[in-house]
């Protein structure tokens, strides 16, 4: 009781000391988050090396976090795969006549290819390497468009890489911690990706506008683009190997041009980090570890990527 | 007997429980919920959490806790630092103002206070991000979030009522 009694007269004595303290705190806490938005905004190494500590250090409680949601992903497709067995029995018979006959016809090709090939001396393309890593965080919200993988620098990530899955793009490597990496989604406002129509050669950009639909931008006016025709990288700037799937026109008005991405982006379980060896125009980390400014000889299939491992493109 | 012994350190651990159930917020708001635009429409767990601390127990948010939480989850979702944080110390700056108004009062009440402090928050929120990058974003998404916001709210307020219950207790200090 007399404990109760003095602490209620310090407190008395201190109201007013204790109430503009507050008021200072607020407003000090106020001015150190505008600070800080503004140094955010200047992109500062020591902010971007916290941000990835903060990341590398959450990642595996997000990887154990997100583990139940993909186990009932998975119940609820082999749930709904037992309803549409009959139908989808049919139409994957369908399928593999159909694919077997592009088979054959692949074989033949890579014949003749091969044979075009030795009479020109030509200088074979670098397979790609990959690492697949499990997507552990969808963030960002409405604002900012990203995903993190568990995946980092010691599996041989590294800023700018492409990442697709399921054969189309999902949008580029732009951090990387230790063993945590994000990427900057293709729908994200960030996002810049040098394409192609497939139909009539353009070369336009796809731009990212937080929208589900990214726009093609720098497409001549006059060009015959329609709904349906396939956007694929071109390949130029050196940031996308050439010839990745981003997506299909969605609405070709007078006005805009937008494409609906390959991939549901909402979707994406598991990513895959393609590695070509193009950084071209991205400037080169300053984080990325020493072991990893020697090009990487070692096999990338004895490092130890979480999930499946590493694989080889086609 | 033992629980004299570990009195200290039970009373201590349940007072970070309401900090542990808004970092649980944050990491939950992030998963990748496999369903078609659910990314952008996320609500706002953390807002929840905070909202309902906030106007139970003050004694255990400090504003210096939501602001840190805040960074912490700036620095997950890729935006600048400082953007979830400001947002947070305003939210709470804001209820606890208004908290006399808020306690001991029927649900609905506390539900509407909620239904008023979400709106704001996404504004301000929407606001800073398109100064923040440059650009006018999307409003559809922000709005559909809002709504899913304020109609899940009870769901989580109903969960952490309990961990009140069971872990926190209701001693006020007001």
């Amino acid at each position: 009781m007399a404990k109760r009694n003095a602490s209620i007269s310090v407190a008395g004595l201190a109201v007013p000391f204790r109430i503009w303290g507050q008021r200072f705190a607020f407003l000090g806490l106020l001015a150190l988050a505008f600070a800080l938005m503004l140094l955010s905004k200047a992109e500062t190494g020591a902010l971007e090396r916290a941000r990835t500590a903060i990341v590398d250090a959450t990642i595996p409680v997000l990887d154990v976090m997100s583990r139940p949601i993909e186990a009932g992903q998975s119940v609820a497709q082999s749930v709904e795969s037992y309803f549409i067995v009959r139908a989808e029995n049919e139409r994957l018979l369908e399928e593999n006549a159909r694919l077997l006959r592009w088979m054959l016809m692949a074989q033949q090709l890579e014949v003749e290819n091969a044979t075009l090939r030795a009479q020109l001396d030509f200088v074979p393309e670098i397979a790609p390497r990959a690492i697949t890593a499990r997507v552990v965080a969808d963030t960002g919200g409405a604002f900012f468009h990203s995903l993190l993988i568990n995946a980092g620098a010691r599996h041989f990530v590294q800023r700018g890489q492409a990442v697709v899955s399921h054969g189309g793009l999902v949008g580029r490597v732009a951090e990387v911690g230790d063993r945590s990496a994000r990427v900057l989604l293709l729908t994200d406002l960030n996002s810049r990706i040098p394409a192609v129509v497939e139909s009539t050669g353009d070369r336009v950009i796809v731009t990212g506008d937080n929208t589900p639909w990214p726009t093609l931008t720098y497409l001549a006016s006059n060009s015959p683009v329609s709904v349906g025709d396939r956007v694929l990288t071109s390949g130029h700037g050196g940031v996308f190997p050439p010839g990745l799937v981003i997506g299909v026109v969605a609405e070709a008005s007078e006005a805009r041009v937008t494409i609906q991405p390959a991939v549901p982006l909402s979707r994406v379980s598991e990513a895959r980090v393609l590695d070509y060896g193009v950084n071209g125009i991205l400037p080169p980390p300053e984080q990325v570890p020493a072991r990893l400014a020697a090009p990487v000889a070692a096999p990338i299939a004895s490092t130890t990527a979480p999930t499946p491992g590493a694989e080889t493109a086609q | 007997m033992n629980a004299v012994a570990f009195g200290p350190v039970l009373d201590y651990s349940r007072r970070v429980v309401p900090g542990f159930t808004i970092l649980l917020m944050i990491l939950l708001a992030q998963l990748p919920v496999p369903l078609p635009f659910f990314p952008d429409i996320t609500p706002a767990l953390p807002l929840m959490a905070i909202y309902y601390w906030v106007v139970f127990r003050p004694d255990l948010m400090p504003r210096i806790l939501v602001f840190a939480l805040g960074l912490f989850q700036d620095a997950l979702i890729g935006a600048p630092f400082g953007l979830s944080a400001l947002i947070y110390l305003l939210a709470h700056g804001f209820v606890l103002n208004q908290r006399p108004f808020l306690v001991g009062k029927p649900f609905w009440v506390f539900w509407t206070g909620f239904a008023i402090v979400t709106p704001v928050a996404a504004f301000l929120t929407w606001l800073l991000a398109s100064v923040l990058r440059g650009a006018i974003l999307p409003t559809d998404v922000v709005l559909m979030g809002m709504v899913l916001t304020v109609v899940t709210f009870p769901v989580i307020a109903w969960a952490l009522l309990h961990s009140q219950r069971w872990l926190v207790g209701s001693a006020e200090t007001s």
